[in-house]
């Protein structure tokens, strides 16, 4: 299997799942002029091997934050977080992390192969197995040919594809999305929606996925977070059972229906807290 | 049918053409009170009036439509030049020149004036026949302007200690070519390579060290301000006597005068790199050097550039003045300073145009390095498919 060196191919248990993130009560508070910002209060969360979980909620609810949190780029004023049993910062030193940011924060200097080689120059990887690895990483999101180019030859979606094969490239752990979507028009939204996903059923990764769209949400994850925010916290957590290699299709299925709509109360029971 | 419109500016050049057939083309000679010479003793400017009148008439009707036309136009403009100069100094007009030889000349600009407008609003997706455009424009304004200046100053007569003319510098130039040459030795390619790469070299890794230490940041960035606010002719007479009378004082003033605009924006551009980026960079757990090699510098690299443009400049002015504070008896500043005294303004102004040319290749030189390296940076994109 050509993948195998691109992504993490767990041996599949799928009884004994093993917790890739475990937040206890954690809690973090902004302090600025204006005073403290409880960005995130009182988050217990368990994200298991293999799971897709989707993050969504209202803007300013912390999802970023909570993000943040788990890659050790913010830390938290409370409670407990561990990573494959050990803190986010010891993590980090052990490259678990594939970050998608909002935008795609590629090099301008570097053509898209050499960006997408970036996090494996910097693992001191070898120069053959780096460009191997980012061809089958770019062959994932359907950029072969375009080695070459700079990103500002490149579409919005393209570039957003590319940041995506960069955080693809080398065996992350756990892949923390930001919105990678949020920008582009709903048909190439969907193409890509649908590939997120053939490459999670294809890999077995763990995904965790901030997105504003109930759609996306439903379709895409085997758990559904609903955040609310001031002060940020999580209310409701939905597990799905659709199978890891749905269509495009289910969405119109009642099943899809009934999650949706169980996402949108949980948004508007957040809402009607703040007044 | 619907009229063209007049090309105005060749309307200007044949009605100037015709009536610089008609007025006199020089002054009384004051001992036998005749013309010093005639249009129609000269055939060649002859021609040459002619020329414009007919051209200017038919351009007036047609219109400039094409780049041809321009050249056609610039082609006229060079053959009256020619001939206009050739009058000056072949029949005796220089110092003489009347009204139809200035009228004669003002032809000119307005054709050479269409001329380069024509050439310069020309777009061709054809890349090599843009760039030939894009480089005429800029040397035959540059040539006008040469022989306005010349003519100008041989028409009127100006005493040659307040401006000679630029065919007396060009030989001037030509004849001293080895005192040139040895002053650029001096001057250049001792002193301003050496110090300019010193100056910009150790401003560049104290730039990095400042970036790191905070303290440095608070203490040395207020103390460099100062230093570079020293005035260089307070400076070079101490360097003089620190580093003797050689190069190496010099170099010294250079330095003195580019470190701070190197240090400057090399440490702005080390904080130019974006904090998306940088959070990037920490989740890969890129290491200090690993995120300054393969981050902040080349985020920095438009505002190195920067400094590395204004230092070329700022070196060569640097060395010329300091040369005025003591030198070995070489140097392009030395020999200003020494041929002022003997009003030797033709070999002063070859140093000058030394200087103009030196200073602009080093300029150009930075340019496009910076253009082959930053080709990345917005100013530089071309989309390329
Ligand atoms: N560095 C910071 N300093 C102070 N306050 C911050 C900081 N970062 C985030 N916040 C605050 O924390 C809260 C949560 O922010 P966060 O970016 O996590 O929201 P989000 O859910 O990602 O919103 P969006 O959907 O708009 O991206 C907001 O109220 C925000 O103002
Ligand atoms: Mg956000």
């Amino acid at each position: 299997m050509t993948l195998k060196t691109v992504v993490n191919n767990v041996a599949e248990m799928p009884t004994s799942k093993k917790a890739v993130v475990d937040i206890n009560k954690l809690s973090l508070t902004f302090q600025t002029a204006d005073g403290p910002v409880y960005a995130l209060s009182d988050v217990d969360l368990t994200i298991e091997e293999g799971d897709f979980v989707s993050f969504i909620g209202p803007s300013g609810c912390g999802k970023t934050t909570l993000l943040r949190v788990i890659a050790d780029l913010e830390q938290a004023t409370g409670g407990e977080i561990s990573i494959n049993g050990v803190t986010p910062h010891e993590a980090r030193e052990k490259r678990a992390y594939g970050y998608v940011f909002q935008a795609p924060a590629l090099l301008p200097w570097r053509s898209i192969e050499r960006n997408v080689t970036l996090p494996l120059e910097i693992m001191e990887i070898s120069k053959e197995e780096r460009v191997k690895r980012a061809q089958e990483a770019l062959k994932l999101v359907e950029l072969n040919g375009f080695e070459k180019k700079f990103p500002w030859q490149l579409s919005g979606g393209m570039q957003q594809r590319a940041s995506i094969a960069r955080a693809l490239s080398f065996d992350a752990d756990l892949l923390l999305m930001d919105e990678p979507f949020g920008a582009l028009d709903e048909i190439v939204r969907d193409h890509l929606n649908e590939q997120l996903l053939k490459l999670w059923a294809r890999t077995n990764k763990t995904v965790a996925f901030v997105t504003h769209s109930i759609p996306e949400a439903v379709y895409l994850s085997s758990k559904i977070v609903v955040m609310s925010p001031r002060p940020g916290r999580i209310i409701d957590v939905i597990e799905t059972d659709f199978p890891k290699d749905r269509s495009l299709d289910i969405r119109e299925t009642p099943e899809f229906l009934e999650v949706a709509h169980r996402v949108r109360e949980g948004l508007r029971a957040g809402h009607s807290n703040d007044e | 049918m619907t009229r063209m419109k007049l090309d105005k500016f060749c309307l200007v050049a044949a009605i100037a053409a015709l009536l610089a057939l008609i007025f006199p083309l020089s002054g009384m000679d004051s001992e036998t009170g005749k013309q010093i010479a005639f249009v129609g003793d000269i055939p060649g400017l002859a021609i040459a009036m002619a020329l414009c009148v007919i051209a200017g008439a038919a351009f007036t009707w047609l219109g400039v439509r094409s780049i041809n036309g321009g050249f056609v136009i610039l082609a006229i403009a060079v053959f009256g030049c020619w001939q206009a100069t050739s009058v000056l100094y072949d029949h005796g007009v220089a110092g003489h020149a009347g009204l139809g030889f200035w009228l004669f000349i003002l032809s000119l600009w307005a054709f050479v004036w269409r001329g380069i407008d024509v050439i310069a609003n020309f777009h061709s997706l054809d890349r090599s026949k843009q760039h030939a455009a894009n480089l005429i424009v800029p040397v035959a304004f540059g040539v006008w302007l040469l022989f306005v200046w010349e003519v100008v100053v041989s028409g009127f007569g100006v005493p040659q200690v307040l401006l000679p003319p630029p065919s007396m510098i060009g030989e001037r130039f030509v004849n001293s070519t080895d005192i040139l040459a040895a002053d650029f030795h001096q001057t250049f390619v001792k002193a301003v390579l050496s110090g300019y790469v010193m100056g910009c070299g150790s401003a560049f890794i104290i730039a990095i060290a400042v970036d790191r230490v905070p303290f440095l940041k608070r203490g040395l960035l207020p103390l460099g301000n100062m230093v570079s606010a020293l005035p260089i002719i307070g400076v070079a007479p101490i360097m003089v006597m620190w580093f003797g009378f050689d190069w190496q004082s010099k170099a010294a003033v250079i330095v003195i005068m580019t470190f701070f605009p190197m240090l400057v924006n090399t440490v702005t551009g080390l904080n130019a790199a974006g904090k998306l980026e940088k959070d990037l960079m920490a989740t890969y757990a890129s290491s200090y050097w690993s995120t300054l090699f393969r981050l902040r510098l080349p985020a920095a690299m438009p505002f190195v550039f920067n400094a590395l443009k204004i230092n070329s400049t700022l070196a060569l002015i640097g060395a010329i003045v300091a040369e005025f504070f003591g030198t070995p008896i070489v140097g392009m500043g030395f020999r200003i300073s020494t041929e002022v005294g003997r009003m030797n303004i033709d070999m002063v102004w070859a140093e000058i145009a030394l200087a103009a040319l030196a200073g602009t290749a080093f300029y150009g030189a930075v340019a496009y390095i910076e253009r082959k390296a930053t080709s990345w940076h917005p100013s530089f994109r071309v989309r390329r498919h």
